[in-house]
């Protein structure tokens, strides 16, 4: 088994709304990442994906806060750390996010090189600015993209660009875990394909070990990840291998999720989407039990009670009350 | 595409230049087509080749500089406010961001109002209006009593575009232009919002013309496709045919920069 990079235990973060209310949209989540491997999350809007990497990062700023549970990151527990710390030596440096729509997070009145000089002289206020230039020269190079580009303003840039820059830039310390937030949503599907190559050059090349991959886009998941993680209302409801997370999905939910894949492929046409019903709850006063009872159509008495994640072989877990082959036989019926 | 159908809206040589002198920027340049009765068009493109701008046109949201659009066989004339009130009954639009489509000052309640008389229920009784506005929200799902009072920035994404897709419901254009109508939601909303897309061309036999950058979208949607590059139509014909044996070096491009699941993704081709 491969080194384990990060491993998360338990980790329970919530938000603290304005009326003093407690909103927990990561609700005891327990992952492992090892090195060189690919994590994605997938699930609806509002399910706690983007919390869940915010969380991870172990640097909690209002609304959000910390709870329970712990985030080690190759071997060191950062989750009692003080935040100066965690944001001095980890953020950028052992783990670095790619926040959503990362590419407006670009300051427009500085130059790209202004950009990356802030982010390296955060980190280590003795290197020299002849240094910083080298290197991101140098990692530019690396990874093909256009170093004029460095001299420019964002607006001179386009989206694709911009994101690339941004990605380019989240990496130059060589951080051991990346989290990238949907970075090619706003994207059409050239760009997109840049971006995703230029992350498994990363990965290739070895200015990463391992990355946490968030989309709501499954055929993209598919292609980029070795693992699928879904979520829904701020719980893991379902994980495995990729391949077997998309053709042979176990959970009711992930059946559903599996079931609105649209892609332009021979036969395809005639496959009948699958929309779930209702919507997700909310996560001020979740329901007790299983949280996705509502929405189920085989729902039974017994999902009003709390329901565990069921470890299947093949290192699959899931959460549902029903067995394994219940299950398959329910949607062999369907 | 049956001869017997007839064209609903069609376009000749259509073309539209922004700016002069070096600033010169052609569009949409010499676009011909013809969309049938009931069918279901997809016009798809990358980024800046032109689709929204077509659609402005198609609309009569913005000046045509070449060409012409036929409506129902006859030339479409909206030189009046009068007449473009009257065109644009039959032709509607929902767009690709839910949040900006709505006037934000407006109740929901007064929005489905402005709908049913625009469609000349205005004196109509109310008890008559409560009733076609509460079909029109369960339609899409939504509960009219939940609504009545409130904004539309209240709503989340998806039920903003739903809310958008009752205003349809409500108004019954011959043909409803969705520019990227499903970019912003989820994949799961997506599929309820196409499916209620789908009831509303069978129910009402609406024509719907879907612009966007999802070649899986449109081979799934439609029953014909446009492929536009630089502002031309660089290909066009049914949907099986364009997509699964695509002709233009661009269609086959932008197929095989769609993440699949079946086939292989070629990520050295970038």
């Amino acid at each position: 088994m491969a080194k384990v990079l990060l491993e998360v235990k338990e980790l329970t973060t919530k938000y603290i709304t304005r009326f003093r209310e407690d909103v927990y949209a990561v609700d005891h989540v327990s992952l492992k990442v090892e090195e060189g491997k690919t994590l994605g999350i997938a699930g609806e809007s509002g399910c706690g994906k983007s919390t869940l990497a915010l969380s991870l990062m172990g640097y909690y700023f209002a609304p959000l806060h910390y709870t329970s549970g712990e985030i080690i990151i190759d071997g060191r527990n950062i989750s009692k750390m003080d935040p100066d710390d965690i944001r001095r030596s980890i953020l950028g440096a052992e783990i670095s996010y790619i926040p959503q729509a990362a590419m407006n997070a670009l300051n427009p009145t500085k130059k790209i090189i202004r950009f990356i000089e802030d982010v390296i002289l955060a980190h280590d206020p003795k290197i020299t600015k002849k240094e910083i230039h080298e290197m991101a020269r140098d990692r530019f190079e690396t990874l093909g993209l256009p170093i004029e580009v460095l001299n420019k303003y964002p607006v001179e840039l386009s989206g694709g660009m911009k994101q690339r820059t941004v990605i380019a830039t989240s990496v130059i310390l060589c951080p051991k875990i990346l989290i990238a937030d949907e970075p090619s949503s706003a994207l059409d599907v050239t760009s997109q394909k840049m971006v995703i190559k230029m992350l498994q050059d990363l990965m290739e090349k070895g200015f990463i070990k391992s990355m946490i991959f968030i989309t709501h886009e499954l055929p993209l998941l598919y292609n980029v990840t070795d693992d699928i993680m879904v979520m829904y209302a701020g719980q893991i409801v379902e994980k495995g291998g990729a391949k077997e997370m998309v053709f042979d999905p176990l959970h009711p939910y992930s059946k559903g999720l599996m079931g609105s894949i649209i892609v332009p492929e021979r036969g395809l046409r005639d496959v009948q989407l699958t929309a779930i019903p209702g919507v997700p709850p909310n996560l001020k006063n979740p329901p007790a039990g299983c949280r996705f009872r509502v929405r189920c159509k085989y729902a039974k008495f017994e999902c009003a009670h709390t329901v565990d994640l069921n470890e299947i072989e093949g290192d699959r877990f899931y959460r549902c009350v029903y067995s394994e082959e219940e299950l398959r036989e329910a949607y062999k019926n369907d | 595409m049956t001869e017997d159908k007839k064209p609903c809206l069609s376009g000749s040589g259509l073309t539209k230049v922004f700016g002069f002198g070096s600033q010169r920027v052609v569009a949409v340049d010499h676009v011909d087509f013809d969309f049938y009765e009931g069918e279901i068009i997809s016009i798809v493109g990358e980024s800046g080749s032109g689709k929204t701008t077509l659609a402005k046109m198609l609309l009569g949201l913005i000046n045509i500089t070449e060409g012409e659009i036929y409506f129902r066989g006859k030339k479409r004339d909206i030189g009046t406010h009068k007449k473009k009130l009257a065109y644009w009954k039959d032709i509607q639009a929902i767009f690709q961001d839910p949040y900006s489509s709505f006037n934000i000052f407006n109740k929901i309640d007064s929005l489905f109002l402005d709908c049913i008389k625009m469609r000349g229920g205005g004196n109509l009784p109310r008890e008559k209006k409560v009733e076609m506005m509460t079909e029109a929200c369960s339609f899409v799902n939504l509960k009219y009593d939940e609504l009545t009072n409130k904004y539309p920035f209240e709503l989340s994404g998806g039920q903003m575009q739903r809310l958008m897709i009752a205003r349809i419901f409500l108004l019954q254009p011959k043909i409803l232009l969705a520019d990227e109508p499903t970019s912003m939601i989820d994949a799961c909303s997506r599929a309820t919002i196409l499916d209620m897309l789908m009831k509303l061309r069978d129910d009402i036999g609406m024509t719907i013309i879907f612009i966007t950058h999802d070649i899986g979208l449109a081979y799934f949607v439609s029953d014909s496709v446009y492929i536009m590059e630089h502002g031309k139509i660089v290909e066009c014909g049914c949907a099986d045919d364009v997509i699964l044996n695509p002709r233009e070096p661009y269609t086959r491009r932008l197929i095989n920069d769609v993440p699949k699941i079946h086939e292989e993704w070629d990520l050295s081709t970038v």
